[in-house]
């Protein structure tokens, strides 16, 4: 008995660790096919990528010589042996729309996307979570109508028509927030994490951080509201079916407090189905940004993703796809992860399964 | 002496837009301080929901219209404040329930749950007391490991100690009045005589009333001092335990232990769904209702 293997031993019998191992490992599967999958759909769509990067002007040489250099004229399987070497090593080769290297444009526009889905989502928690314990806490009377009534509202309409009638309400009649952008031209702030709203505080310019907060709250509502709708509808949903199980009637033959009932005992047995829906829509808000990203001219990497799509430009396209899906990959592992944690009998079983 | 329960015909009725559904038809019956009495009748016959209501929690149900008077401890249940009925409700009354692992929270630790119970009593109970408390009460339930049992989630243990735990908790706070919902129906014949006879000798330790409800006539034969028999929601016949199981006289009583499964094979015998000794007054063995 070797004392180091004790300890490793001891790592991998914890259930939540081996949850995670197991989610890794089918996410690198799940991330091949991914890589798979977009390289061939952008090997489909028609159109010759190395003639559309030198424009109808370019001679037939000219054009020639670029697809030999972008291995375009070897078997797709070839091309794609390339492309995964390339990515191993860091390189996502250069954007024909930007001229530079895709992990440059990234490392660029991830962020805007990633504060934005962020505060969207912190939002979609923040209330939508509330709003479903309320309706079912007061279930069949009016607060569940009105939320009811909310909830319906948000989700049957999309949210770039959000983003237009909130922006038309709060930024044109009502001048409360910008129209458009990340922060007003007038601030300098050094880009540190690219969170707009984090740098100013690095910056330690609070006149900027507000800014640039004020400028967040219009996209990140319009972004959120049809997943507060849906959050509140699936927790309410499930909190409704866990108030008829017999340790809830147990709980008010002992007298506990109504509103913590809810809260405490109704919510929480009830909040594990509800997050693995929760965690889909939030990852679900990297696409949907694109029309609010698009409304309110921030510069994102959905809006990024749309450019590159219209153009064709190859490297560029299955990159932002590539970041866009590991980025889903780690919220569902997170996600996994925080229903383990919640449920003990995941927690605590000894096979990981579920 | 008065007593510590009196219910004075009391009715239900469930209501909605369209229907009208009687199921309690004013039902009357009381507990001494310390007794030990059983409501029995089949599924359906009102049992169940008599506990509700004596626990102040169908008096919430928007659709439920409940007539009659429950007195308990000199005051009227049914003419209580919410507050008010909510204030007893874990204190001076606890319940048992059908099933123990269901009832207990899956998500939270017994430890978690029990302490919420404590504090119903005493709001303000320190950890350490709580602690104090629950091993001890723990241990009058022969929990062999309190300290193991209080980590423990509900579906870590078995039925036979979540019953214990249960048991535990309902009399934690010295309640005067324990319901006991078919305790124990969930679990199998050996361990529900275990955990009631457990039970038996707690409630008779700490001069706890009980109404025991159920269908197993073999269990309040050995349990209760007094038997209710309710039918279609009506009394239909009460008295001690031994002069109503040594002569049931309603024929409905006669159907309920003939109907008692033996191991020479017997059924249900034959009875007309209604008949006028069915809503004659209920059959009295002495005593009064």
């Amino acid at each position: 008995m070797r004392p180091g293997s004790f300890l490793g031993q001891h790592i991998l019998n914890s259930p939540l660790i081996r949850l995670l191992l197991q989610r890794l490992g089918i996410s690198f599967i799940v991330l091949i096919g991914v890589s798979m999958l977009i390289f061939v759909i952008a090997r489909v769509i028609p159109g010759d990528p190395a003639r559309i990067a030198l424009g109808p002007n370019a001679a037939p040489e000219q054009v020639a010589s670029l697809r030999a250099a972008m291995h375009l004229d070897d078997p797709i399987v070839v091309q794609y042996g390339f492309f995964v070497l390339d990515v191993t090593r860091g390189d996502l080769g250069k954007s024909l729309y930007t001229n530079r290297p895709v992990t440059v444009d990234i490392v660029q526009f991830l962020p805007a996307t990633l504060e934005l889905v962020f505060a969207a989502g912190i939002i979609m928690v923040g209330l939508g979570l509330p709003l479903g314990i309320l309706a079912a806490r007061y279930h069949g009377r009016w607060p569940d109508n009105a939320v009811r009534i909310f909830a319906l509202l948000t989700v049957s309409a999309p949210s770039f028509v959000w983003a237009v009638i909130l922006m038309l309400l709060f930024a044109f009649y009502l001048p409360l927030f910008p129209i458009a952008g990340r922060i007003s031209d007038i601030y300098e702030i050094d880009r540190v994490t690219g969170f707009m709203t984090i740098d100013t505080l690095i910056a330690g310019n609070l006149v900027a951080f507000q800014d640039a907060f004020s400028h967040l709250v219009l996209p990140a509502v319009a972004l959120s509201l049809s997943g507060i709708g849906q959050a509140a509808r699936l927790t309410r949903a499930n909190m409704v079916e866990t108030y008829e199980k017999p340790f809830i009637e147990m709980a008010q033959a002992y007298g506990f407090f109504p509103s913590r009932i809810a809260r405490i005992y109704v919510f929480k047995p009830s909040l594990i189905p509800s997050l693995t829906i929760i965690g889909l829509d939030f990852a679900a808000m990297l696409g949907n940004a694109f029309l609010v990203e698009a409304v309110f001219a921030w510069p994102g990497l959905s809006r990024y993703g749309v450019a590159v799509i219209l153009r064709k430009d190859l490297n560029a396209i299955m990159g932002t796809v590539l970041v866009i899906a590991i980025t889903f990959l780690i919220v569902n592992i997170l996600v996994d992860l925080l229903i383990a944690f919640l449920n003990p009998r995941i927690r605590y079983s000894t096979r990981v399964d579920a | 002496m008065t007593p510590l329960l009196a219910i004075n015909s009391l009715t239900l009725a469930f209501k909605n837009l369209f229907q009208h559904t009687p199921v309690l038809h004013g039902i009357s019956l009381s507990i001494a301080k310390g007794e030990k009495v059983a409501l029995v009748g089949e599924s359906g016959s009102g049992k169940s929901v008599t506990a509700r209501i004596i626990l102040g929690l169908l008096q919430e149900t928007a659709t439920a219209e409940i007539g009659g008077e429950v007195w308990f401890e000199g005051r009227d249940i049914n003419a209580m404040r919410k507050a008010e009925r909510a204030a007893l409700r874990g204190t001076d009354m606890s319940m048992i329930f059908q099933d123990p692992t269901s009832s207990l929270n899956p998500t939270y630790t017994i430890r978690s749950q029990f302490v919420e119970v404590l504090r119903r009593r005493t709001a303000d109970l320190s950890r350490g007391d709580c602690d104090e408390r629950m091993i001890s009460l723990l241990e009058e339930v022969r929990i062999p490991d309190p300290l193991r049992v209080l980590e423990a989630y509900p579906f870590q243990l078995s039925g036979g100690m979540n019953q214990r735990v249960m048991i535990a908790m309902a009399l934690a706070n010295r309640p005067k009045l324990l319901l006991a919902d078919e305790p124990g129906t969930a679990l199998d014949v050996s361990v529900q005589a275990q955990t009631l006879s457990l039970m038996h000798h707690l409630v008779d330790n700490h001069q706890t009333a009980v109404l025991f409800i159920s269908h197993n006539l073999g269990v309040m034969r050995e349990f209760a001092d007094r038997v209710y028999v309710i039918y279609r929601g009506r009394i239909v016949e009460y008295g001690s335990t031994g002069s109503l199981f040594a002569g049931p006289l309603h024929p409905y009583t006669q159907a309920l232990m003939a109907a008692v499964p033996r191991i020479t094979g017997s059924g249900l015998p034959d009875l007309p769904e209604i008949s006028d000794t069915f809503l004659a007054p209920p059959v009295s063995h002495g005593g009064t209702l």
